[in-house]
């Protein structure tokens, strides 16, 4: 359960970017989540609640948009997205896929304030 | 009256930016001091500091380790692992379930890094939050024992996939176990295509040499030193 210390960091942020913004308070945080990045969606939006609690951040939505895992497959020279989440082989010509494109995002990429 | 319509800000910050840029510094004064730093994941019990003991005692005089050590309490494997001779240091994390880049870096403290060929980071036993943060290390090792069954890396596939090498351990007890060593090694290249496997006893030694083999081929100092 690291999802506290993820959504300490996330406020943290959140809070360092409206103030550099010129702003006072946070309406919603928009996060992109990689399906791979190892953070549980439920679980951060729970702990996100409770690490805004007094800061610019309070009352805000979090707005999480999670993203498939793409791998790229050096057989079929494309990229392509696995039928098991974690078992990393292309889903056409089933071979090995150790190259992962997108899927590990852990990334803060909008903030609506005020 | 100020402007208080809401209005829309981009940005585009990983949220563990700054572990990450401690991280990476941390990495950078690896490589500059040639010191090869190497972190050991596993689930509690699989036997980390096991495999760390005799690896600080077994690999050859010329190499010179040292080891940092994460739990929540107590300084009981710190204690083990001093008994090499090789200088440790235990990071009691309290509550947290991970080691993180900054407590890393408070640990190293005054040690002079260039005097070291290895450096040893034992994380807290947890296969599922240190696959989240980059603690500065040049290759992370996931550890799973033979009593744990096959399918652990399909349990715990994030972990699996960042980690550089496996290190299959208590070899001794495989036999004892049925362990389907076909069967793990199948599971390991599922959820990370390619990676090294190593099999090892720290009991019983088997498999040490191949692994401290491993090891001093990925030093840093092994092409300097005769």
């Amino acid at each position: 359960m690291h999802e506290l210390s993820i959504a300490l960091s996330l406020v943290e942020m959140a809070e360092e970017q409206t103030r550099k913004q010129g702003g006072s308070q946070v309406f919603s945080v928009h996060l992109k989540l990689g399906l791979l990045s190892g953070v549980v969606k439920d679980a951060l939006l729970f702990a996100f609640e409770a690490a805004s609690v007094g800061t610019l951040v309070e009352g805000a939505t979090l707005m999480i948009e999670e993203l498939p895992v793409v791998v790229f497959c050096p057989n079929c020279q494309q990229e392509q997205t696995p039928c098991e989440l974690f078992q990393f082989f292309c889903p056409v010509c089933a071979t090995p896929t150790p190259e992962i494109r997108s899927g590990k995002e852990l990334t803060l990429v909008g903030l609506e304030i005020a | 009256m100020t402007d208080t319509q809401p209005r829309l800000v981009q940005v585009r910050e990983h949220v563990l930016k700054k572990n990450d840029l401690l991280a990476r510094a941390l990495r950078a004064r690896f490589t500059a001091a040639q010191v090869l730093a190497v972190s050991l994941v596993s689930s509690p019990g699989s036997g980390k500091t096991a495999l760390l003991e005799k690896t600080l005692t077994n690999l050859p005089r010329d190499c010179r380790t040292a080891a940092l050590v994460g739990d929540l309490a107590t300084d009981n494997d710190a204690a083990r692992l001093r008994r090499s001779g090789a200088p440790v240091r235990q990071i009691t994390t309290g509550t947290v379930c991970h080691l993180e880049a900054e407590m890393v870096q408070r640990a190293l403290g005054d040690w002079k890094l260039e005097e070291l060929d290895f450096l040893f980071i034992e994380n807290v036993g947890n296969l599922v939050c240190p696959a989240s943060y980059d603690i500065g290390e040049h290759l992370r090792l996931v550890l799973m024992s033979v009593t744990e069954g096959e399918d652990k890396p399909l349990k715990y596939p994030t972990i699996f996939n960042s980690a550089d090498a496996a290190v299959i351990t208590k070899m001794d007890l495989a036999a004892a176990v049925e362990f389907d060593s076909a069967a793990a090694y199948r599971n390991i290249h599922l959820v990370r295509p390619g990676i090294p496997i190593l099999e090892v006893s720290a009991k019983t030694g088997q498999g040490m040499e191949p692994w401290l083999n491993f090891l001093q081929s990925k030093g840093q100092k092994t092409s300097t030193r005769d």
